[in-house]
């Protein structure tokens, strides 16, 4: 990796990435768009995918492919183990108590329905109070809109600071015994923010509240520790850790799972069924109605693995050089405004460009062959919070390199010009 | 597949985008609609003033990326003068010419100025930008009260 015309950032002792050999795994990587390389900071939105989770993939299709936890034959047994066994590997991720605490579901915005559907439904009762952060994605604050109209609770928000971090003083304020469920974005897609989610859940847990945790951000980024965190829910999507689209986890306590009512029916989350009446399967099946993603959950079980590998002091040691040099580079540009500055921050750069609207940005750096995500990033309150329409976003995975970061410098600097 | 930025960027374009053309409000008993592209966070509000049958009046006011404001900023200029009927053909001539489905030269021409826009059709993802101000001019022609939707 050359990072020519720039002194050399020190190199992080405890974990070197050798990312050269780690984009080699990821086929994409090797696009060409318009003639140029493609240079994918897209991450936040998905990412891409290593050869073994696609080797995967094929691999269950050709040769194990049948429904699960149905047949008594030969490839229903083989794809039955399979799956089963990356619940236990998604219960390692989270550090999660049990493997039949993990629900599959299509990804975190359905775990977040399911709870606000589930649990939210059953107990919510008017005048209880939903408190969320100000910087959750939509898919955060809609669920909690719907299920408070169905049972007269409250939705209410915790103010931002103007570097992106939660008002911490205003949480205590707003916590009180009203509050049933707190809902607290993990990683802010849209800001970059590490939310301190164990110490928020604590404040939580002393009102009685429970918390969920969206971490469709922080799963490609931390390890996540569901216990150390002492949260009740958390969800994530494969897609943004390296694995398939259409698959996700939550895990909840199995307490509150076994005490939920199930969310959506159908077969495999049944114990018996007659007309006159049915009884429901015991977890992580009653949450789990109609044919899984089965395919989609072999392949996260890839990812999982391939992440271990990995591992996440690596990877955080290399995003964090990532998010620092690009940080610098770009704020450098006359023009830019950064959108989220906080004192922890994932790999996410969210910006506007004096003159030049995000979408342009984002035309432009296509052309250069530069992936970014314009617009309002499914958090229109958190660009409502910082006074703009829509921000530019460059967001990181382990495989991006300096020289990418170069290449983004190097484009916003071209819409300037052309913008001139 | 090479897509020229000049081509969408022409001059015309970046100029419209900086010194947008009638933007401002216009008083009652100006008709009004909103337009909202839902996908990028883009919104507009287009004023037409009528006089009997004619477009006397054509305003625009919003916030968009260069392509909508352009796009916005040319159009009010455009159908200054012409009849409702004549505005509406118009902007399904503009729909044809950003989607790329104008058959000939004589048809690109009658767009006179509008046809800066024509790069817009390389690029399926803008296209919307560019057709938001359009979509809602007919509504504020068709005195519609809903604000419309690119969606």
């Amino acid at each position: 990796m050359t990072t020519a015309g720039t002194a050399p950032l020190p190199r992080s002792p405890a974990a070197p990435l050798d990312v050269a050999a780690i984009r080699t795994d990821f086929p994409i990587l090797a696009t060409r768009v318009g003639g140029k390389p493609l240079v994918y900071l897209d991450n936040a939105a998905t990412s891409q995918k290593p050869v073994v989770v696609i080797e995967a993939v094929r691999r269950f299709l050709a040769e194990e492919n049948a429904n699960v936890h149905r047949g008594v034959h030969y490839l229903s047994e083989r794809a039955t183990l399979a799956f089963d066994a990356v619940r236990d590997e998604a219960r390692a991720f989270l550090n999660a108590p049990a493997a039949h605490e993990v629900i599959f579901v299509r990804g975190t915005t359905e775990a977040i329905n399911l709870v606000a559907q589930s649990y939210g439904r059953s107990t919510l009762r008017p005048g209880d109070e939903i408190l969320l952060t100000t910087m959750e994605h939509h898919s955060n604050i809609v669920p909690w809109q719907l299920v408070a109209g169905q049972t007269g609770a409250v939705v209410r928000a915790v103010p931002i600071t103007d570097a992106g971090e939660v008002d911490l003083g205003a949480y205590r304020r707003m916590l009180g015994p009203k509050t049933r469920i707190v809902g607290i974005v993990h990683i802010s897609n849209a800001l970059g923010t590490i939310n301190p989610v164990a110490d928020m859940t604590r404040l939580a847990h002393e009102v009685g509240a429970i918390v969920l945790v969206d971490g469709a951000q922080a799963a490609p980024h931390l390890p996540i520790d569901v216990q150390a965190l002492g949260c009740d829910f958390y969800a994530c999507s494969g897609h943004k850790i390296f694995g398939p689209t259409g698959v996700g986890l939550l895990w909840g306590r199995a307490a509150l799972l076994d005490a939920m009512p199930p969310w959506q029916g159908g077969g495999d989350m049944i114990h018996t069924v007659s007309f006159a009446g049915t009884t429901f399967a015991p977890l992580p099946a009653k949450f789990e109605a109609g044919t899984p993603a089965i395919a989609e959950v072999i392949g996260l079980g890839a990812a999982l693995r391939y992440l271990k590998g990995v591992g996440f002091e690596a990877i955080g040691a290399w995003e964090q050089e990532l998010l620092t040099r690009a940080t610098e580079r770009v704020r450098e540009v006359p023009g830019v405004r950064l959108i989220g500055t906080a004192r922890a921050k994932a790999g996410v750069l969210s910006f506007t460009l004096e003159g030049v609207h995000p979408h342009d940005l984002g035309t432009i750096l296509d052309a250069d062959g530069v992936a970014i995500r314009a617009g309002h990033h499914c958090a229109q309150p958190v660009m409502e919070r910082f006074g703009v329409h829509a921000t530019a976003r460059a967001s990181f995975a382990f495989y991006n390199t300096f020289d990418e970061i170069d290449m983004l410098v190097r484009g916003i600097h071209r819409a300037r010009e052309v913008f001139a | 597949m090479t897509r020229d930025l000049d081509e969408l960027y022409q001059s015309v374009i970046l100029d419209h985008n900086k010194t947008p053309r009638n933007f401002h409000e216009l008083p009652p008993p100006a008709r009004h609609a909103d337009g909202h592209n839902p996908l990028c966070g883009d919104r507009l509000t287009v004023w037409v003033d009528l006089d009997g049958d004619t477009v006397r009046e054509v305003a625009f006011l919003g916030n968009g990326c260069a392509i909508s404001t352009a796009s916005a900023s040319l159009m009010t200029a455009a159908v200054k003068g012409k009849s409702r009927a004549e505005a509406m053909a118009l902007a399904d001539e503009f729909q044809k010419l950003v989607t790329g489905r104008l058959e000939g030269d004589a048809e690109r021409k009658a767009l006179g100025k509008l046809q800066a826009l024509a790069g817009v059709s390389e690029y399926p993802v803008r296209v919307k930008c560019a057709s938001l101000a359009w979509h809602t001019l007919k509504a504020a022609l068709a005195g519609a009260g809903e604000p419309i939707s690119t969606e």
